[in-house]
């Protein structure tokens, strides 16, 4: 296990300095002065260039540029924002809860609905409910949830006016240290109707942000637990005259859920691509908006910072769940 | 003349074959039908449409389409909020969108074929660097990294094509270099080495061709990833810029009057839906078709 361990390492760190490499030639890769492109239309006068120059180390060679961005990364520092002047890694962490959010109830309704959902279609091989299922499924994978997302408003928020636009919690709301985690903050404050509120306002986000996952797990699960289904020993489980349940549920599922979580795992990248066009759409004040936002103002330092941050938490992940699938099954250990 | 006349059925049985596998799955069929016709109308849209898509008739703005009470039928399906007919916009948008399509996995696959060819025959050291890099582009989500890279080319349709080429490329290289590492070992491989094959020939002429099938599914699926893609950044305003009738861009115009005109907001939509979903249908077809694993099981 330590050797797997190791070697999972060992690629990590390579592709850890590759994504730094990414960010860091990033700005410089701008077409034209970096500086003048940042300020846009704003300009920027001589003194604040010079400024702008040392603050960046344009005026240093780009190896040592690139060492002293290394160094900064790895204490935390990712430069400051060019129009909040804020640091990007304060402005990342005040902003992610409200994604992590999102990305928790968007996982939670997709597991919810997407393992029953693939487990009764696989028992059910063939019949009207396993054809519709992946039919739907498959039109879950296939929608372009920035539409979809404008027609659930149109029928909840226009039609029906059962939930709100945008945003997190009604502005009637205010809380006092917050953590950033809406449900939490809205539930702890005790104020009557704040935890309605944050919970309508979620509910659109997470069915947009939950739909491809969903359809994936579903599918996912289907046909995993078709592979179970056919081992000997479910029909073993079978001749001794246990239930349905207790064969579906406890043996088959069981062995059917490891690739399933792998494929949670590794969805993560998804989901944050996802959050870029959900959050825009409902103007969720999370890392997606802050992205998308921020390639707009041409505040090229948080766009460096951002790219970094969200590659960094991916690769993590993906890390997790090798070493966690590496630890649910020795065979991955020996390659 | 004899022998001539007995091998030349070898090719339409392979055909054959494989119309007999994609022909078992009905949806398969279905969406082929829906891809061709979506061809049909890219290359015709100019006879097809009525209007122009960029005409602005200013006596008609956002005109609900022709069954609803305001409609007019020269305006089957309505129009915009500057007076564009819908319908010539929509059927002008599949141009975008096939063109996105074709150029994004052509680019993509020939790179990532070559690429993973490279990557299977290289030495061990070279062969690392290539599958590094390819781990380092897919450490980022793709629509993020494809988001940055056309905000330093900047927004315009060309360019958000070849960020998502970029983005989908690795796909491909891994898919490729798996396939050879698992063909190089095989005795007509080393058949054709002992007879003298180059590098080269051994590359393109001896593995690929036994490579494709899983490739051609990619094709397939990144097909449809590439619409999607190109539409979304086209939403966020980073693709096709306005006036272009693209879909996704078409849909970031529309926002503003999604709860006064429905058809400005539904019609791109069912559009790109339809398109990603036929061709999803057809590549799942494919995959049964072409893979020997999955075939019968």
């Amino acid at each position: 296990m330590l050797r797997y361990l190791l070697s999972r390492l060992m690629t990590f760190l390579p592709t850890f300095f590759g994504v730094t490499l990414i960010s860091f030639s990033f700005i410089r890769l701008l077409p034209g002065d970096p500086i003048v492109v940042m300020a846009g239309e704003r300009g920027v006068s001589p003194e604040r260039y010079q400024e702008l120059v040392r603050q960046f180390g344009f005026d240093q060679p780009i190896w040592k540029q690139y060492l002293d961005y290394l160094g900064g990364v790895i204490q935390g520092d990712l430069g400051q924002s060019f129009v909040t002047k804020k640091p990007v890694w304060d402005e990342f962490f005040a902003l992610f809860p409200a994604t992590l959010e999102l990305s928790i109830c968007a996982m939670v309704f997709a597991v919810l609905l997407g393992l029953p959902a693939g487990v009764i279609a696989a028992v059910n091989r063939g019949k009207l409910f396993d054809r519709a299922l992946m039919s739907s499924a498959l039109v879950g994978y296939s929608m372009p949830i920035f539409w979809w997302a404008l027609l659930l408003i149109i029928v909840f928020s226009g039609w029906l006016g059962w939930t709100p636009v945008s945003g997190r919690i009604s502005l009637m709301y205010y809380f006092e240290n917050p953590t950033g985690f809406m449900l939490w903050d809205a539930l702890m404050s005790g104020q009557k109707g704040a935890l309605g509120s944050a919970i309508q306002h979620l509910i659109l986000p997470t069915i947009v942000l939950g739909t491809i996952p969903l359809a994936v797990i579903a599918r996912q699960t289907r046909s995993a637990m078709l592979e179970v289904l056919s081992e000997d020993y479910i029909r073993t489980a079978r001749a001794k005259g246990l239930s349905p349940l207790r064969i579906n549920g406890l043996h088959a599922l069981r062995n059917a859920l490891i690739p399933v979580i792998t494929v949670i795992g590794l969805m993560v990248g998804t989901l944050l691509a996802g959050a870029i066009l959900t959050e825009t759409i409902f103007s969720w004040p999370g890392i997606g908006k802050w992205m998308v936002d921020s390639i707009f103002r041409r505040d090229y330092p948080v766009v460096q910072g951002g790219l970094l941050l969200i590659a960094v938490m991916v690769m993590i992940v993906n890390l997790t769940v090798d070493v966690l699938y590496g630890l649910i099954n020795p065979k991955i250990r020996k390659r | 003349m004899t022998d001539t006349v007995t091998t030349a059925p070898a090719r339409p049985s392979w055909l054959k074959e494989f119309w007999y596998y994609f022909r078992e799955n009905r949806g398969a069929v279905i969406g082929l039908w829906i891809f061709a016709a979506f061809v049909l109308v890219a290359i015709f849209a100019p006879v097809l449409a009525p209007h122009d898509p960029t005409q602005q008739y200013r006596d008609a703005l956002l005109l609900p389409p022709f069954w609803q009470e305001g409609g007019r039928i020269e305006f089957a399906l309505g129009t915009d909020a500057v007076g564009r007919d819908m319908l010539s916009r929509l059927l002008h948008g599949a141009r975008y969108s096939f063109y996105v399509g074709i150029v994004v996995v052509a680019v993509a696959a020939t790179g990532g074929i070559v690429i993973g060819l490279i990557s299977g025959f290289a030495p061990k050291w070279l062969d690392t660097i290539i599958m590094r890099v390819m781990d380092i582009i897919l450490a980022f989500p793709s629509l993020l990294l494809a988001l940055v890279l056309v905000a330093i080319l900047g927004p315009s349709l060309t360019n958000a094509m070849i960020a998502i080429a970029i983005v989908l490329q690795p796909h491909y290289v891994r898919l490729t270099r798996a396939s050879v590492m698992s063909e190089r070992s095989k005795e007509y491989v080393t058949a054709a080495r002992v007879a003298g094959a180059g590098k080269l020939r051994l590359m393109f002429v001896t593995v690929l061709p036994n490579c494709l099938s899983p490739i051609i599914v990619q094709a397939a699926l990144s097909f449809s990833t590439a619409i999607l893609d190109a539409a979304a950044l086209g939403f966020l305003g980073m693709g096709a810029q306005p006036p272009t009738p693209e879909w996704g861009t078409m849909l970031a115009e529309a926002r503003e009057f999604i709860l006064r005109a429905w058809w400005v907001v539904t019609w791109p939509g069912v559009a790109i839906l339809i398109t990603v979903l036929a061709i999803n249908l057809m590549g799942d077809g494919l995959r049964d078709a072409l893979d020997p694993k999955l075939k019968r099981s």
